[in-house]
C-alpha cells in the first residue's frame, strides 16, 4: 500500500529525512519510534503533504502511484488520513459543518453520493458515541477551547467518519490521560481490518500497550536505524533511546 | 482649477437647479434648510487628502466625474428585478427606494405594528411638517461634513420611521435603496430619518443594491435617535456594483439607558466611505459597532467612526473586520472619546483584519482620548494572513483549497453574523456572503 524508498526530506531549511525506507501492506500496523528531533513528525507532514516540507530524493508510493504528486486533499481522497499532533483551532467554523464538507468531499471522490443533513447527523451521532465524545462538540467551532484530550478524540472521530484506508497517528498520545489514551486507542483499533495500514508515531511505549503494532521502527537522525516486532519497543522502553544511538550506522 | 474645486462646481450648480424646482412647492424651513447646507458645501468642497480624516481615501477619482441628479421621470424598474435581490429573511415588510426616492408601487409596506410603518420624507412634508422639522438635519451637521450638506442641499426624499414610545417591532424593517444605473451616471442622496421613542424596539435593515452594472454615486445620510430606554439595530448592507462610489454619513444620538447597534456588512461597493459618529448623550447608554468588509478586485473601503462619551456608565464596543483579496485596500479608523464628565465608562474597539493577496493593504488606526480617569478602555488592531496550519489542516481532511480558504474566511466573519439581532438574519446574510464569495469577490486567493 505504502512503500517509502531512499526518501529524504527537508522542513524549515533543514534536511530531516536522510533515507527512509519501509513497506507497509494492508492489514499491518506499523509503530515508528524515535527521540525526539528524530525526524517522525517530518514523516508524518510528508506523507499528508504539510506544505514546507519538501521531498528531496527518493520516492513515496501510495498503491503504485507517486504520493508527492498529489495535494493534501487529493491524498486525503485517496485515503491518506493524518491525525495531527496538534490539531488546529478553526474559530467560527462549526465542526458538525467541517465534519460533513469534509466526508462528502471524500465520498465525491470515491464516486459515492454525497450524505444529507439528516443520514449525517445519524452517522456522525454513532461515531461520536464510540469515542465517548459528547455532541455538544460538534456545534462547537472546530477545536476551539477544546481540551488536549477533546482534540485528540476529535481527530480520532474525524478518522471514523472518514473511514482512511491508511491512517497516520502522529503522537495521538501525547498530552493525553490514562482514559483518554483508551478511548482513542479503542477509536483507532475499531478501525483495524485487513484492508486499511496504521502507521503510529509516537515518542513512548505506553500507547502501543493499548494499539499493538506488527512492526517496530526505530527513527533516529532521519533514518531508521532498528526495526522489528513488538517486542522492540519493550526493549527501548527499559534501555532508553540511548541504547539504539551507538548502534545506529553512520 | 483643480478636480475637486471643478467637482465641487458642478456639484453646487446641479443642487442649485434642483433647489430652483424643488423650493416652489416646498415649506420656508426646507427651502432654508437647503440653501444653508447648499452655502456650506459651496465653502467646504470635496475634502482632499491633506485632511486628516481623508488622508487614506483619494477622491479624486469621484471628483473626475460628472454625475447628475435623477430627473423627474421614475426611472423604470419592475417589481421581478426588485424580488431577484431579495431573499427569504427580508420577505417580512419591505420599502423601496430607487435613486432616493420612494416607490410604493415596488413595496410589500406591511404594517409594522399597529398602523405602524415607514414613510416617505416626501409625504411628511405635508402630513407631519412639525415632527420632521424637528429632527431633519438635527445631528447631521452640514457644517462639519461636506457630504452631509451635499445631501441635505440635495434634500428631496428618504425613509422616514417614528416608533412610538414602548412600541416593539417584532420583524425588521427592510428598507431597500436601489440605485437604477440609467443614463447619465446619477448621485442619488438616499436619506434615513429614525426615532426610536422612549422604551420602543427596532431592527432596521438598509440595503444598497445596484440594478445594473452602471457607474453611481450614492451619497447617503442616516440619522437615529434613541431615546431613553429604547433599543436600535441597524444593519447595513452594502451590496452595490464594483463601479459604485458609495459614501455614507451616519449619526446617532443616545439617550439615558438607550442602546443602539449598528452592524455594518460591506461585501460591495467600488469606492466606499462609511462614517459613523455616536453620541452618548445621557448616562447608561449602550453602543455597538460591528463592521465586515469583505472585498477584492479594486474595491475601497473605508469605515471611519467616532464614539463620543458624554457621560458616566456608558459603554460601547466596535469590532470591525475585514477580509481584503485582490488588490482591495480597506481603511479603519475609530475613534473614542471619553469626556472629563464620563467617569465609568467601559469603550472597547478592535479592528482585526486579514490579506489575502500580495496586493490588498489595509490601514488600521484605532484611537482613544480619554478625559476622565475612572474608565475602562482598550483599542487593539490586528493584520495577517489566513492561518496556513489551519488551512493544511481542511485540505488534509478532503477539502478543496478554494473551499477551504472560503471556510476559514467565512469562520473569520461568523462572529461579526452572529452579532446579528436575530439567527435568521444571520443565516440569510451568511448565505449572501457565501454567493458573494462565489462570484468575483474576495474568494479569488490570487497571490
Amino acid at each position: 500500500m505504502l512503500e517509502l524508498s531512499n526518501l529524504h526530506a527537508r522542513a524549515g531549511g533543514a534536511q530531516i529525512l536522510k533515507g527512509i525506507d519501509l513497506v507497509v501492506r494492508a492489514g499491518e500496523v506499523h509503530a515508528v519510534m524515535g527521540p525526539n528531533g528524530s525526524g517522525k513528525s517530518t514523516l508524518a507532514n510528508v506523507l499528508a503533504g504539510r506544505p514546507g516540507v519538501e521531498v528531496t530524493q527518493g520516492r513515496v508510493l501510495f498503491d503504485g502511484k507517486d504520493l508527492t504528486a498529489l495535494s493534501p486533499e487529493e491524498r486525503a481522497r485517496a485515503g491518506i488520513f493524518l491525525a495531527f499532533q496538534y490539531p488546529v483551532e478553526i474559530p467560527g467554523v462549526a465542526n458538525s459543518y467541517f465534519l460533513k464538507a469534509s466526508l462528502n468531499a471524500v465520498r465525491k471522490a470515491r464516486g459515492e453520493p454525497e450524505l444529507d443533513a439528516m443520514d449525517f447527523l445519524a452517522l456522525v451521532r454513532e461515531k461520536a458515541k464510540r469515542v465517548e465524545m459528547d455532541e455538544r462538540f460538534l456545534q462547537r467551532a472546530v477545536n476551539e477551547g477544546f481540551s488536549g484530550g477533546e482534540k485528540k478524540r476529535n481527530e480520532i472521530l474525524q478518522m471514523a467518519i472518514l473511514e482512511p484506508r491508511l491512517a497516520i497517528l502522529d503522537e495521538t498520545d501525547s498530552g493525553l490521560d490514562i482514559d483518554a489514551l483508551r478511548v482513542v486507542a479503542n477509536g483507532v483499533n475499531a478501525l483495524r481490518s485487513p484492508e486499511r495500514a496504521l502507521l503510529v508515531i509516537t515518542h513512548y511505549q505506553r500507547l502501543l500497550d493499548y494499539i499493538v503494532p506488527d512492526f517496530v521502527h526505530v527513527l533516529s537522525d532521519g533514518r531508521i536505524v532498528r526495526s522489528g516486532g513488538k517486542q522492540l519497543a519493550l526493549e527501548l522502553e527499559q534501555k532508553g533511546y540511548g541504547w539504539l544511538a551507538g548502534a545506529a550506522p553512520r | 482649477m483643480s478636480v475637486l474645486d471643478a467637482a465641487r462646481d458642478h456639484f453646487v450648480e446641479r443642487a442649485g437647479a434642483f433647489a430652483a424646482v424643488a423650493d416652489r412647492h416646498d415649506p420656508e424651513w426646507l427651502r432654508r434648510l437647503r440653501a444653508e447646507a447648499a452655502a456650506r458645501f459651496a465653502e467646504q468642497g470635496l475634502p482632499s487628502t491633506r485632511l486628516e480624516e481623508w488622508r487614506y481615501t483619494n477622491l479624486t477619482p469621484l471628483a473626475e466625474l460628472r454625475f447628475e441628479l435623477p430627473g423627474p421621470e421614475p426611472a423604470q424598474v419592475t417589481r421581478d428585478a426588485v424580488e431577484s435581490l431579495s431573499f427569504p429573511v427580508f420577505a417580512c415588510s419591505v420599502f423601496v427606494f430607487v435613486d432616493g426616492r420612494f416607490r410604493p408601487e415596488l413595496s410589500s409596506p406591511r404594517a409594522l405594528s399597529g398602523s405602524l410603518r415607514v414613510e416617505s420624507l416626501a409625504e411628511l412634508r405635508s402630513k407631519a411638517p412639525e415632527r420632521l422639522a424637528a429632527h431633519l438635519g438635527r445631528h447631521a451637521d452640514a457644517k462639519r461634513h461636506p457630504f452631509v450638506a451635499l445631501s441635505t442641499a440635495c434634500l428631496d426624499d428618504g425613509a422616514c420611521l417614528f416608533v412610538p414610545r414602548g412600541t416593539s417591532v417584532a420583524q425588521p424593517v427592510h428598507v431597500v435603496q436601489l440605485a437604477s444605473g440609467a443614463a447619465p451616471d446619477r448621485v442619488c442622496h438616499p436619506r434615513l430619518l429614525l426615532v426610536a421613542e422612549p422604551g420602543s424596539h427596532v431592527t432596521l435593515i438598509q440595503d444598497f443594491v445596484s440594478l445594473s452594472g452602471a457607474r453611481g454615486f450614492t451619497n447617503a445620510v442616516a440619522e437615529v435617535t434613541v431615546e431613553q430606554g429604547a433599543a436600535v439595530d441597524l444593519v447595513l448592507l452594502q451590496r452595490e456594483n464594483a463601479e459604485s462610489f458609495h459614501v455614507s454619513n451616519l449619526e446617532v444620538r443616545l439617550a439615558r439607558d438607550a442602546r443602539f447597534a449598528a452592524h455594518t456588512l460591506t461585501l460591495g461597493g467600488g469606492f466606499v466611505r462609511n462614517d459613523l459618529n455616536g453620541v452618548l448623550e445621557d448616562e447608561g447608554a449602550s453602543l455597538r459597532l460591528e463592521g465586515l468588509t469583505v472585498a477584492g478586485g479594486k474595491q475601497l473601503v473605508d469605515n471611519h467612526t467616532v464614539v463620543d462619551h458624554a457621560l458616566p456608565h456608558g459603554e460601547s464596543r466596535q469590532r470591525y473586520k475585514s477580509v481584503l483579496g485582490g488588490r482591495a485596500r480597506g481603511i479603519f479608523r475609530g475613534r473614542v472619546i471619553v469626556r472629563p464628565d464620563a467617569q465609568k465608562t467601559h469603550a472597547e474597539q478592535s479592528s482585526a483584519n486579514i490579506l489575502l493577496s500580495e496586493g490588498a493593504e489595509i490601514d488600521a488606526k484605532p484611537q482613544l482620548e480619554i478625559w476622565a480617569d475612572d474608565v475602562k478602555c482598550s483599542h487593539g488592531a490586528t493584520i495577517g494572513r489566513l492561518d496556513e496550519n489551519a488551512l493544511f489542516y481542511l485540505r488534509s481532511r478532503g477539502i478543496g483549497e478554494a473551499t477551504a480558504r472560503d471556510l476559514l474566511v467565512q469562520g473569520f466573519a461568523s462572529e461579526v453574523l452572529a452579532s446579528l439581532p436575530s439567527p435568521a438574519l444571520a443565516d440569510g446574510l451568511a448565505e449572501l456572503l457565501r454567493e458573494q464569495m462565489r462570484g468575483a469577490g474576495a474568494g479569488e486567493a490570487a497571490p
